[in-house]
């Protein structure tokens, strides 16, 4: 077993990243993402990492240089956050589409304007159909255990997808946690080297990225689509063999205190670990309240959220990203759709908090859960409004 | 059957006029091996994909070509088809220089940890004037600053021609095409000068950089083997006569070529480690108004104008002169 640090979330991303023995980085500096990266070039400079860091001009081009990387058949890593990632958006598309395998480290954070460096999940929502694999993380170790876990999705050859891993700028990346590192030994156990279907190389001449005619170009996003949908098993699979080796399981959907359960919070990333002590709080007091981690956002794990959900009277959406002008915010319309047709269904409530980095208490998660209990809003709500 | 035996004797007419017809000898050390396949869908009298053609023949079959959105990847690559027989990839449109440099630094990561041969490999960069002088400047800056070896080509046809004729920033001046029409307020049609490419390259302190045009051919393949052995990054910026967006006839591209270099319109020259060199010097240049006669995108121009412009070119062809010959002299 490996040995446990109190460390900074970034950092030991960064380690684990040079754990997996990466090939080519690039990337771009914003804010909260820097440190990851900061990292990675001081372990290339130092000749810790064997791999090629290229500074890059633009997000655009970090991108860009990952999916010629990941073409020729290297191991590659990028991060970004807001800003950067809506840059480079155009070619998250491609990536996917191209099916190039690449781990991206996202440090959530708003979108200008206005201009705001903090947390809140308006950039990931803004690529909700990029056709990635997307995780979101709850805690230091999660993030650290989601390195390994992204690059052995990604290259496996059953998805062959780049994998985006979501973590909270500044409320995850930038705290210190006590993180259990791995060993040498354990990667080389769970990560096997990558063995791309296609490279580009002289020996074995492919085209790739040919256009698509009308004729072709349903059949090439069908396609995406049943990928995508694919790589929910290995996702699991994959998580399932990292409890072997760790002990720590991770579920793509987690319920706390759930038993009994009239009204259930749902929330992704590290809100949850707030939501999680409101609860404590409410089930004190008697209340039958519970909490719903959901970890895969995308592939949606539609049966065990049907599960976890169908039971219950309330559901309360704790979404940190707005839809302004639509029927609901991403998280919530993506719950009600998946309820729609179920007989059982909970009424299901919308709390948008946290946006641009406004802090969540405990205690605001208890008034959401009231306010939504009493008001019963069918739209969005924007709580904690001043004014 | 009447008709039949007539036809016959037209092909036989036919073919002894032929052989009255000055032969064309083969090029001598031309390789004879083709990367792009015909059968592709470029316009009838297509100088650039003859630029292509030319380029990768310099290269050989050991390259890895990384395309920008355009005329070149259009015709090459509809899905399921395709005309390269190297390999090749397209990602869009502003992004072939940084496309490239993901690709030399994965095969330089790879090479260095003996997990694929250590063969040498060229790291082929390609794209229009829209996507090298205006929407990909930034990624090329880039791509030249960090020192990536991949020789970056321009096929520069001097407007986005594959949207259906519209201005960049490398149309000439006085050139119409569909977004600077000329009229009243704007009787040049465009009403700006040329990006200087080459110059943008070289002032990157890059080891080559060099104008070519397919109309001379062997020296456009002697400066791809010259960049093909710099110890980093190179620019190419090849004229590609466009005979629908120039309005030119199809038979004429060749031609038109010839005409821009020797009136000094796009002279050829090359920049190796900072030196200035002129690759063809006319002893007299041609006036600029043989090189615009029977070009539809310059039929507006009046004596004016072409006076204006032909000033410009002659100012230019001398500062150029100039700065090759006080290099060779150092």
């Amino acid at each position: 077993m490996g040995q446990k640090v109190g460390i900074e979330v970034s950092i030991a991303a960064a380690d684990a990243v040079g754990l997996c023995d990466v090939d080519v980085v690039a990337a771009y500096p914003i804010t909260p993402q820097t440190h990851v990266v900061e990292h990675l070039a001081e372990l290339c400079a130092s000749g810790h990492l064997d791999a090629e860091f290229v500074p890059v001009e633009s997000e655009h081009s970090a991108m860009s240089v990952c999916c010629g990387s990941a073409a020729a058949g290297a191991r590659t890593f990028t991060a970004t956050s807001a800003q950067g990632l809506a840059l480079m958006a155009e070619i998250v598309y491609i990536a996917s589409s191209m099916r190039l395998p690449m781990v991206m480290f996202l440090a959530n954070r708003a979108l200008s304007a206005p201009l705001s460096i903090w947390n809140d999940h308006s950039d990931t929502m803004m690529v909700r159909d990029c056709g990635w694999v997307q995780v979101f993380c709850q805690n230091g170790q999660e993030v650290y255990d989601s390195i390994f876990h992204a690059f052995k999705v990604s290259e496996d050859k059953r998805v062959s997808l780049p994998v985006m891993i979501n973590v909270d700028g500044f409320a995850l990346t930038h705290v210190i946690e006590p993180i259990e590192f791995w060993t040498k030994e354990m990667v080389k156990q769970y990560l096997p080297p990558f063995q791309p279907i296609h490279t580009l190389h002289p020996d074995k001449v492919v085209t790739m990225g040919a256009f698509g005619m009308p004729e072709i170009y349903t059949e090439a996003k069908k396609a995406l689509d049943v990928a995508l949908w694919n790589s929910g098993p290995v996702v699991v699979e994959a998580w399932n063999e990292m409890a072997k080796l760790t002990g720590r399981q991770y579920l793509p959907v987690e319920k706390y205190r759930t038993e009994e359960a009239e009204t259930l919070i749902l929330a992704m990333g590290s809100i949850c670990e707030t939501a999680s002590l409101a609860v404590d709080e409410m089930r004190e007091s008697g209340r039958k309240i519970g909490m719903i981690n959901l970890r895969l956002w995308r592939p949606l794990p539609t049966e065990e959220l049907i599960k976890a959900l169908a039971g219950a009277r309330d559901v309360i959406v704790l979404d940190r990203a707005l839809t302004p002008g639509g029927a609901n915010s991403p998280l919530t319309s993506e719950i009600r759709t998946l309820m729609y047709a179920e007989p059982n269904r909970p009424n299901i409530y919308c709390m948008v908090a946290g946006l641009g980095g406004r802090d969540v208490t405990p205690n605001d998660i208890k008034v959401m859960v009231d306010t939504a209990l009493a008001d019963k809003h069918t739209g969005h709500y924007i709580y904690g409004v001043r004014g | 059957m009447a008709s039949a035996v007539s036809d016959v004797s037209i092909t036989e007419t036919k073919m002894a006029e032929t052989e009255k017809k000055k032969v064309i000898k083969p090029l001598k050390n031309f390789p004879m091996e083709e990367y792009i396949n015909s059968g592709h869908r470029a316009c009838q009298g297509c100088a650039e994909v003859l630029a292509v053609r030319h380029v990768l023949k310099a290269i050989g079959p050991d390259v890895v070509m990384a395309m920008a959105t355009g005329c070149m990847e259009i015709i090459s690559s509809p899905y399921p088809y395709t005309s390269w027989t190297v390999p090749w990839i397209h990602i869009a449109f502003e992004n072939a220089a940084a496309v490239a440099s993901g690709i030399e630094a994965g095969l330089k990561a790879l090479k260095r940890k003996k997990r694929i041969p250590d063969k040498e490999i060229t790291i082929l960069a390609m794209g229009g004037d829209g996507g090298t002088t205006d929407i990909g400047f930034q990624a090329l800056s880039g791509m030249m600053e960090r020192g990536h070896k991949i020789i970056y080509v321009c096929v520069d046809n001097e407007a986005y021609m594959n949207t259906g004729i519209q201005r960049s920033s490398s149309t000439p001046f006085g050139a119409t095409t569909t977004t600077s029409p000329a009229g009243r307020v704007a009787p040049a049609g465009q009403m700006t000068w040329k990006k200087d490419m080459v110059a943008i390259a070289a002032a990157h302190g890059i080891p080559y950089t060099a104008t070519a045009c397919p109309t001379f051919y062997n020296d456009l393949q002697k400066k791809i083997l010259k960049a093909k052995e710099v110890d980093g990054p190179s620019y190419i910026h090849i004229l590609s006569v466009c005979p629908t967006g120039w309005r030119v006839p199809l038979h004429k591209a060749i031609e038109y070529g010839q005409l821009a270099v020797d009136t000094g319109v796009f002279p050829l020259y090359e920049v190796e480690n900072g030196v200035w060199k002129l690759n063809r010097k006319p002893k007299e240049l041609k006036p600029v108004v043989e090189y615009f006669k029977g070009q539809g995108r310059y039929r507006h121009l009046d004596d004016t104008l072409t006076a204006e412009i032909q000033d410009k070119i002659t100012a230019r062809w001398n500062r150029l002169v100039k700065m090759c010959e006080a290099d060779k002299e150092d």
